[in-house]
């Protein structure tokens, strides 16, 4: 009995979680839109989008936000499909959890290289 | 001989179905793209030149036309989310059947508005 | 309209079988129901399906028609018809017992495990509890109430198909008018019943539920309900208790 509650609290509180990054998600993925379209406006390069995000720590904070809450939302949805569609064994949480680190860790250091430019 | 019959396509023939549908074949090409997505741009540490190199990587067609997709997927997981959002958590007003509609559009929206400011 | 004649081809058999054809005349007010009464009392009398009321009040006669469940008894083969063809099969995600009856036990037995029944704690020497009927959670749970148990829902279910455990939209519905109940006294039961993997959180919203549902129901919206409530209770309890 406890571990049956213990699944359905999991369950419920990996819910929460994903809808809740959904939320964030979607005010940061409304502005990004924004922000592609406005950038992409006579191409892209290195320096233009440096000479942006460089320096600038509000696009940072905003970004790294960005990156945390696609951390959480990613993984958990990916696990749905693969336990859906797979089993629900070491291979679906393996993946979610591989998926989770390399948005966190990429993620993070995307936002580092775009604020610093290089320069550590 | 053969097995029972089981659910096929004609049940998952409508509107809330195919936003769902949409929905997650739109999450899952989007996570597979992330990682990469956040690779290319973490190598903005190499500086602007070394970065440049990277981005320039990009200019084949094949990436514009994939950006171009990726932007359409981004709008409808978007839509599609918020939808889901309205569901779970508005007040209750049925499928969000309009919601469907605008996911669509606001997809398209995205992706001709794409096609007109990308080089 | 001037073909006379259906070409009905009809699931015969169990969980493995063959679909047959059967030639059936064509009418003006032929309902599905109608076919199949044809089939099984003209051409084939060992064909096996359910009805009883025939006039849209019990559910007993729900089929899967050309891919869709519905109530054969309310479906009107002109309605639905295409070209001269119509298939006919049991309700998906019910074990077959025979050609278009299928075994409802499991549909029962999930509704009893979400605690979809009423417990309350008075006797007839209490008064009675008043529930005022415009209140929210009356509103709420009169809005579930008239299910009849068909098995539509369940039958249109992906989640059901995919996952042999999840208790379903019906099951699900009814928890929900019942944790809407002010008289019923078994509400964390029924929470910790609706949560976990086979619960409220296996839906993903995707509407078959809602969209075949013969009496206009909505158990997405019950569904919806639990999410809340059962994620709520996990993470800060409920008023009835800690999940």
């Amino acid at each position: 009995m406890g571990q049956v509650m213990s699944q359905g609290v999991l369950q419920a509180k990996l819910w929460y979680a994903q809808r809740i990054s959904a939320m964030v998600l979607g005010l940061c993925v409304s502005i990004h839109l924004v922000i592609i379209f406005y950038a992409i406006r006579g191409g892209l390069s290195a320096e233009e989008i440096l000479g942006r995000t460089q320096g600038n720590i509000a696009f940072a904070l905003f970004y790294e936000i960005f990156v945390l809450a696609c951390f959480v939302h990613a993984p958990i949805g990916l696990a749905n499909i693969l336990q859906e569609n797979f089993s629900k064994g070491f291979i679906s949480q393996g993946l979610s959890w591989l998926l989770a680190a390399l948005i966190l860790i990429l993620g993070s250091t995307a936002v580092i290289g775009v604020y610093s430019g290089g320069n550590i | 001989m053969r097995s029972r019959p089981k659910l096929d396509l004609r049940a998952k023939k409508h509107s809330s179905y195919f936003a769902y549908a949409s929905h997650r074949l739109s999450g899952l090409l989007l996570a597979c793209f992330i990682p990469l997505h956040f690779f290319v741009l973490s190598q903005s540490l190499r500086g602007a030149s070394g970065f440049e190199r990277y981005l320039e990587l990009t200019d084949f067609w094949v990436f514009t036309v994939g950006e171009w997709g990726l932007v359409i997927l981004l709008a409808i997981h978007l839509a599609g989310g918020t939808r889901l959002l309205m569901i779970e958590f508005g007040p209750w007003r049925g499928l969000r059947k309009a919601w469907t509609q605008a996911t669509v559009l606001f997809g398209m929206a995205c992706g001709i508005l794409f096609l007109y400011l990308a080089n | 309209m001037s073909n006379t004649v259906l070409k009905v081809t009809v699931w015969r058999g169990a969980q493995e079988g063959e679909f047959v054809e059967y030639l059936v005349p064509r009418n003006p007010n032929q309902t599905v129901l109608d076919v199949v009464t044809y089939i099984q009392r003209k051409l084939d009398p060992t064909l096996s399906y359910r009805f009883a009321c025939r006039v849209g009040m019990c559910g007993s006669c729900a089929m899967t028609v050309d891919g869709v469940a519905r109530w054969t008894c309310r479906t009107h083969v002109s309605q639905i018809v295409k070209g001269d063809s119509l298939e006919i099969a049991p309700l998906n995600n019910l074990p077959v017992i025979k050609d278009l009856a299928t075994d409802m036990r499991e549909f029962f037995n999930k509704w009893k495990g979400a605690v979809g029944f009423f417990k309350g704690d008075k006797s007839r020497y209490d008064d009675f509890v008043k529930v005022e009927p415009q209140s929210t959670e009356r509103k709420l749970a009169d809005a579930g109430i008239e299910c009849i148990g068909c098995a539509v829902c369940y039958a249109s279910c992906e989640v059901v198909a995919s996952r042999p455990n999840y208790l379903g939209p019906a099951a699900l519905n009814r928890a929900w008018t019942l944790t809407n109940d002010v008289r019923d006294v078994q509400q964390l039961d029924r929470l910790r019943a609706v949560a976990g993997d086979e619960g409220c959180h296996a839906c993903h919203s995707h509407g078959s539920c809602t969209e075949r549902c013969p009496k206009k129901l909505e158990p997405t919206a019950g569904i919806s309900g639990l999410k809340k409530l059962v994620a709520r209770a996990a993470v800060r309890g409920s008023k009835w208790g800690k999940l």
